[in-house]
């Protein structure tokens, strides 16, 4: 068995020939799917943590405030005890509720985000389902999310939360086209929808310097459709504290409510990373074609190290806007969505596909 | 024709008023110096409050352990919670007449609300503020002070 940083291929694949050569095929197939469930729980919990942790920086930090400092050095366990406060809080039962739906509710919303997270390529081989309509599949299973929400807000028996949940569906509605157009803008320049195929194709410069200008103006329709999509302000409508108290999760409390927090900081890692995939190149180093020895000295920095670093930019770029603009208003919202980002994104993927029926892209 | 035109414009205008705004929290984000938090327990031995501060009232006494108070009861009449209680003697003087002086300006921190009344209205200026402000006690009979201190007396250049 090989391991290295830089290429796990060989490392996954010696775990999967030891699995089949010892055990049947199906309780390898058991097993391996066992293992990635629990890696990938593991991780999710951790980026969880430490996304909560990163949010509350960086927000203190925008605002000339310090942030969590008291819970261990500069308050890095500060989540962790946040953490078990929530586990130990008591779950409230709430009358007239639909009890099936309410119960099953956070359960949807984290699955959804749990499903996103094992198509998306980490390093080159470390990679749980490499599909070939890999960024359909994301798509579509990232928007699976807000039936839970709607069944949240539906079953919660309360204005508010019903409130909350209706805005996030008009919100995921037209979003989601626009982030399947930014999406599809680059498809045309890839080719393919296969994650790894994309990420290879990068090999001799990202996407977003391939494809200038009408990659550029997708980038930034992907960033403002998928901050809208992740329901992060100041796109909150749904949760809108100074107006629904919480909108969808106002009922939930302990464990539940930490569900919808912690799917909520996961689609942002989500959509953070198929935009660092899509458009800056996933794990691959950073590029120029034609420059051997550049190129050479960016591969000593790991493929994991590079995915992390521009995920945490996009991520960043996000907290940024949440903590800089307002909230909009709902009209003012669609309106953001159905006068301008649609119609500048159709545009757009015309520009797109004649840059490429032309060759004038890089 | 004129309505194409403020569509585009609008986008630029909107992304150059989102611009500035992103550029003043970004630069709080990358000058954390600028922090205005004050870390309080940690920072207590170098923490100055600001001059109009008001921590409580105080009746400032010169290196010869003299105040200013006449003993005339202004502040005490003035003030609306009656926190204050002035206690005059009359003492007799050398050349035989009487003069009224305070025994004791009793303060009860626990009765005031800082509204300034008794240092504005004070003829002779002997009140002012005081920059402490760590007030807790265990016992609120600790809370009522006496302000001027034992063994003064006043100044002579205050005028009769």
């Amino acid at each position: 068995m090989t391991f290295s940083i830089y290429d796990f291929t060989s490392f996954t694949q010696s775990v999967d020939k030891f699995l089949y050569e010892n055990l049947t095929p199906f309780w390898a197939l058991i097993v391996e799917m066992t293992i990635i469930g629990l890696v990938v729980l593991v991780f999710y919990a951790l980026v969880g943590l430490f996304l909560v942790y990163a949010e509350r920086k960086v927000c203190a930090f925008m605002q000339n405030r310090v942030g969590p400092n008291r819970v261990g050095p500069y308050g890095i366990v500060q989540t962790i005890a946040d953490l078990f406060k929530l586990l130990m809080k008591e779950l409230i039962y709430i009358k007239n509720a639909d009890k099936l739906l309410f119960n099953i509710a956070p359960f949807i919303v984290i699955i959804a985000s749990f499903m996103a997270i094992s198509a998306i390529p980490f390093a080159k081989g470390l990679h749980a389902i490499d599909f070939d309509i890999g960024i359909l599949y994301v798509i579509a299973v990232s928007s699976l999310g807000v039936v839970g929400v709607l069944l949240a807000g539906w079953s919660s028996n309360n204005k508010y939360s019903l409130i909350g949940a209706m805005r996030s569906g008009a919100q995921i509605v037209s979003y989601e086209l626009s982030v399947g157009l930014s999406l599809l803008t680059i498809i045309i320049l890839a080719g393919t929808m296969q994650f790894s195929a994309i990420v290879a194709g990068q090999e001799n410069g990202w996407f977003i310097f391939k494809g200038h200008i009408p990659a550029l103006i997708a980038f930034i329709i992907f960033l403002i459709a998928s901050t809208a999509e992740t329901n992060r302000g100041p796109f909150d409508l749904a949760e809108a504290e100074s107006e629904l108290t919480a909108g969808y999760h106002t009922e939930y409390s302990g464990i539940k409510f930490a569900f919808f927090f912690l799917a909520e900081y996961m689609n942002m890692f989500i959509v953070a990373s198929i935009a660092a995939t899509v458009f800056l190149g996933g794990w691959m180093p950073f590029h120029v074609g034609g420059w051997e020895g550049f190129n050479h000295v960016m591969d000593f920095i790991p493929p994991l190290f590079w995915y992390f670093g521009k995920t945490a930019f996009v991520i960043f770029m996000m907290m940024w806007f949440k903590w800089t603009f307002p909230r909009l208003r709902i009209d003012q919202l669609l309106t953001l969505e159905w006068k301008y980002l649609l119609p500048i994104n159709l545009v757009n993927i015309l520009l797109m596909a004649f840059v490429v029926l032309m060759g004038w892209h890089f | 024709m004129n309505s194409f035109f403020k569509y585009f414009t609008d986008i630029f205008y909107a992304i150059k008023s989102l611009l500035t705004g992103m550029k003043v929290t970004g630069r709080y984000f990358f000058s954390p110096w600028e922090i205005v938090t004050q870390q309080y327990p940690e920072n207590r031995k170098k923490l100055k409050m600001f001059d109009r501060f008001k921590g409580e009232v105080i009746m400032p006494h010169n290196e010869r352990n003299e105040h200013r108070c006449t003993g005339c009861g202004i502040c005490e009449t003035n003030c609306p919670n009656g926190s204050i209680e002035v206690v005059p003697v009359r003492i007799n003087m050398p050349d035989g007449k009487k003069k009224r002086i305070i025994d004791k300006h009793i303060y009860h921190l626990s009765m005031c609300t800082f509204c300034a009344l008794c240092i504005k209205t004070c003829p002779s200026d002997a009140l002012a503020w005081g920059q402490e402000f760590e007030h807790a006690v265990f016992d609120r009979t600790k809370l009522t002070k006496i302000l001027n201190q034992p063994g003064s007396s006043i100044t002579k250049d205050i005028e009769e």
